[in-house]
This record gives C-alpha cells, sequence and structure tokens, in this order.
C-alpha cells in the first residue's frame, strides 16, 4: 500500500483524493480539511447581492468524497519533507508516500490599516455582511479596490462592479449610486486581450474606473482610500479585495518563496526540490495564472492521474497545460466566456445571454459533477 | 548585469510569467520593501517594457536602469516613497 495525503477540502484537493481512490488500487488515501466543509467559493458573489442562500454554498467534505478516501478533520501545523511526516495539531503525525498540497490561500485584511470596515465577498461572512450593507444603502459613491495582487479570481473584482449596477437597477436607485473601480494594473481587467471588452461594458454601464491603484490603507473616519500610488478616492461605502497569502503551515516548512507561494513546476505540479513526493495545486502555488477554481480542477485531474499512476509502478506522464475556463456574469442575465492555456491568451466572445447560461449551468451542475472528478 | 554602484536590496525573478504577472510581483515586493530599498525585477514578457516603467513613473519611484539580457529584460527600481 502506498499512502497518498491530500491537504485540502477545497475543489482542487476533493478532486485529487477522489481520483487517486478510484484509479489506483494500492492507494491508502486521506484527505486533511481544518474545517470538514466544502465550499463553493464561486456563489460567494450572489450571496453578496441577495441571490443565493448561503446554505447553497456549503456541503460536508464527507458527502463529496469516495468511501476508500479518509477525511481527517484537523489542522496541519508543519510538513516534514525529509521523514515523509505531516504534523497535525491534534499531535498526530500522518506518514506519506506521495503529498498533494491544495490548502488554498488565506485572506489577510488585517495588512491594510483601517480597513476593518471595508467590505469582501472572499467569504461566507463577509459575503454576508455586504449583502446587509448594500440592502440598507441609501445612494452614493461604492469604491471597489484590490488590496494585494495575486488574488483569487482575478476577474471578480470587475465582476462584482457589473453586478452592483444590476443589483442597484433592480433596486431603483442606480441613478443615486455612483460605481468606481480602482484596478491595481494598468488596465481595467488583468488578461490584456480581455481588457478593452470589459472596458466598453463599464462605459456602457457608467462604471468609473482608476487604473494602477492597489491600496495600501483606509481612513474610515475620512472614508478615503489611499493607493500606494498616492492617489486618494472618497467613498461610501467601501468594497476591498484582502490582501492573500498561502497557508502558514507551508512557510513554516520551507516550501515557500518570499511571498508565500510554493514554488511549483507548471507542467507537472511537482512541487520544486521534492520531485516525486509532492505536489501542489490551486491557489497554493506560485504558478503565474489566475488563482482560481477552475485552475485547480484542471490541475487536479493531472495531479490526480499521476500520482495514481506512481502508486501503480507507472511513470506520470499526465501534463497541465495551462488550461483556465470560466464565466463572468455582467449582468442583465449578459455574460462572457473566456478559454486559455500557456499557450493561448484568450480571444472574448462578445457579451451575451449563451455565456450568462453558461455560467447558471456550472453553478447548477458543480456539486453533483465537478468534486466527485466527474468532468 | 546591475551597476555596481547600485546594491541590489531584493531580487524578484518572474521569468516564466506572463503580463501582468511581473508587475503584479514587483508592486507585492514594493509594498514589502522599505524606502531606499532597491528592487531588480526580472521579466521574460515583452509587455513589462510598457507597464513596469509606467507604475513605477506613476507611484513615483525611481527606475534606474532597464537591461537587456538573453531571453529577459531587468529592471532595477528604487523605493522613493
Amino acid at each position: 500500500m502506498k499512502r497518498v495525503v491530500v491537504l485540502g477540502g477545497g475543489v482542487g484537493g476533493t478532486i485529487v483524493a477522489n481520483l487517486v481512490a478510484k484509479k489506483a488500487r494500492d492507494a491508502e488515501v486521506t484527505l486533511v480539511d481544518k474545517t470538514g466543509k466544502h465550499v463553493y467559493q464561486p456563489g460567494f458573489v450572489y450571496v453578496a447581492f441577495d441571490k443565493w442562500n448561503p446554505k447553497r454554498l456549503v456541503k460536508d467534505e464527507r458527502k463529496l468524497l469516495r468511501r476508500r478516501v479518509k477525511l481527517l478533520i484537523d489542522e496541519v501545523v508543519r510538513v516534514d519533507t525529509k521523514g515523509k511526516q505531516v504534523h497535525l495539531k491534534s499531535g498526530t503525525a500522518l506518514a506519506y508516500d506521495y503529498l498533494v498540497i491544495a490548502t488554498g490561500a488565506r485572506l489577510a485584511p488585517e495588512e491594510i490599516p483601517g480597513s476593518a470596515g471595508a467590505h469582501h465577498f472572499y467569504s461566507v461572512d463577509g459575503a454576508l455582511k455586504l449583502r446587509d450593507a448594500l440592502a440598507k444603502f441609501p445612494g452614493g459613491r461604492v469604491v471597489i479596490t484590490v488590496g494585494g495582487v495575486p488574488y483569487k479570481c482575478p476577474p471578480a473584482p470587475a465582476e462584482s462592479a457589473c453586478l452592483l449596477d444590476y443589483y442597484f437597477s433592480k433596486r431603483g436607485i442606480r441613478d443615486k449610486v455612483d460605481i468606481h473601480y480602482l484596478s491595481p494594473l494598468g488596465r481595467v481587467f488583468p488578461l490584456e486581450t480581455v481588457s478593452p471588452t470589459v472596458q466598453k461594458i463599464f462605459d456602457a454601464k457608467s462604471v468609473r474606473y482608476t487604473t494602477f491603484f492597489n491600496a495600501e490603507r483606509v481612513d474610515p473616519e475620512k472614508k478615503v482610500v489611499y493607493s500606494l500610488e498616492g492617489e486618494e478616492v472618497p467613498y461610501d461605502l467601501l468594497i476591498m479585495i484582502p490582501p492573500h497569502h498561502g497557508a502558514t503551515f507551508a512557510k513554516d516548512s520551507g516550501l515557500t518563496d518570499a511571498g508565500g507561494w510554493i514554488p511549483t513546476d507548471k507542467y507537472t505540479l511537482e512541487v520544486k526540490g521534492h520531485e516525486g513526493a509532492i505536489w501542489a495545486i490551486g491557489d497554493a502555488t506560485d504558478i503565474p495564472i489566475s488563482k482560481a477554481g477552475a485552475t485547480a480542477h484542471y490541475e487536479a485531474k493531472v495531479v490526480g492521474e499521476n500520482v495514481a499512476a506512481m502508486v501503480d509502478g507507472e511513470a506520470p506522464i499526465a501534463r497541465y497545460d495551462g488550461k483556465v475556463m470560466c464565466f463572468c456574469d455582467a449582468g442583465f442575465h449578459r455574460g462572457i466566456a473566456m478559454r486559455f492555456d500557456y499557450q493561448h491568451p484568450p480571444v472574448p466572445p462578445p457579451l451575451s445571454l449563451k455565456w450568462y447560461l453558461g455560467k447558471v449551468l456550472v453553478n447548477r451542475l458543480y456539486w453533483t459533477i465537478v468534486p466527485k472528478a466527474r468532468a | 548585469m546591475v551597476q555596481e554602484t547600485v546594491q541590489v536590496t531584493r531580487l524578484v525573478d518572474a521569468r516564466g510569467s506572463v503580463c501582468p504577472g511581473p508587475l503584479m510581483a514587483l508592486i507585492g515586493a514594493v509594498r514589502e520593501q522599505k524606502v531606499g530599498d532597491v528592487i531588480a525585477v526580472y521579466s521574460g514578457d515583452s509587455g513589462s517594457k510598457g507597464d513596469i516603467p509606467l507604475w513605477v513613473k506613476k507611484a513615483g519611484h525611481e527606475l534606474i536602469a532597464v537591461k537587456d539580457h538573453e531571453g529577459y529584460a531587468e529592471f532595477v527600481i528604487r523605493k522613493i516613497r
């Protein structure tokens, strides 16, 4: 028996654990997750805009795992790469032959001084607080800003600007709301080929934007957000994407770069310096592509195949080509779709009902298909 | 390489990262470093020659040098404020 340990019960970790359990009979698969709850993060924004009940976002991880996968609800403290053991908060030392790290990113809103009153939609609690604040908002300046790069789901801030336009239009107070998007980059959207399309959408919706604005601090009394670049923007309601970092245990285990991300081969997804023993997927890696569920999904299929092959004594030949596909909701039942990989930048199709429905379909089918590795 | 008189405080090797990755890595490094520190960024992406100098100018830092090497460019920036 080969011991396969997967850290993290998000989309990536769940797919890897299920795939290895399905394909490799000689694998003893253990997944460690600190909450035992699987959260569908793309739904946060719909909770914030009062379209979804938050219950729709969370399921027990156990129910998503194959019976052969052992689930440990515990917290990782440290990985001993020499002794091939994972040390858990409970005191357990978990030995492994193959280790997959899929522990995502953690939010660090406290790093932006004065931002305690800022809203975000990157957790269930954050989305609920924003929902309640939006419901009471009488009109004024809503500012969306980014507290640190990289952050999860690069399109999300721009998508939220469009959904604010839709939300306030439906409430009948759009003319009383000034939506101002502060982009951390020199354009409104991270992907260069998609940015002109998003800029046109912003112009059509009268969403204001400022580029090269990286939030540095907030004065909650004056209601002003200040940037690293020396600019200041007043607000009545502030939405700030919190700074993101990798999991603390990875840093404590000497597995990360200066930014807290795990140096990972972008094709094999092996952790550099630990080839053949440790893999990393999803938000946890330093791979320069979108930190997003779709990325973790496609990476997990590659790692699941390769770890299963190694358990069976075969060569790990699957390679990740950088494939990412995602849909963005632009409000008013319109959306755009993006598909790209390492070699092919996205070619954005026009705004259409079709891509909005694509997003609706993915949201509806997620629980049935994705974590169970059926797609 | 960097002029001998400039002491690089932090090297950010963003080769292999595509636009806007190198700029994002630079912004992250500027957040973490102190005023007066010198950051060198390696980028193999041609877009960096546009967006890195633009951002450095807007943010009020000093672009000390841009040097071409085999397959990548080196940007040397001093954090001014």
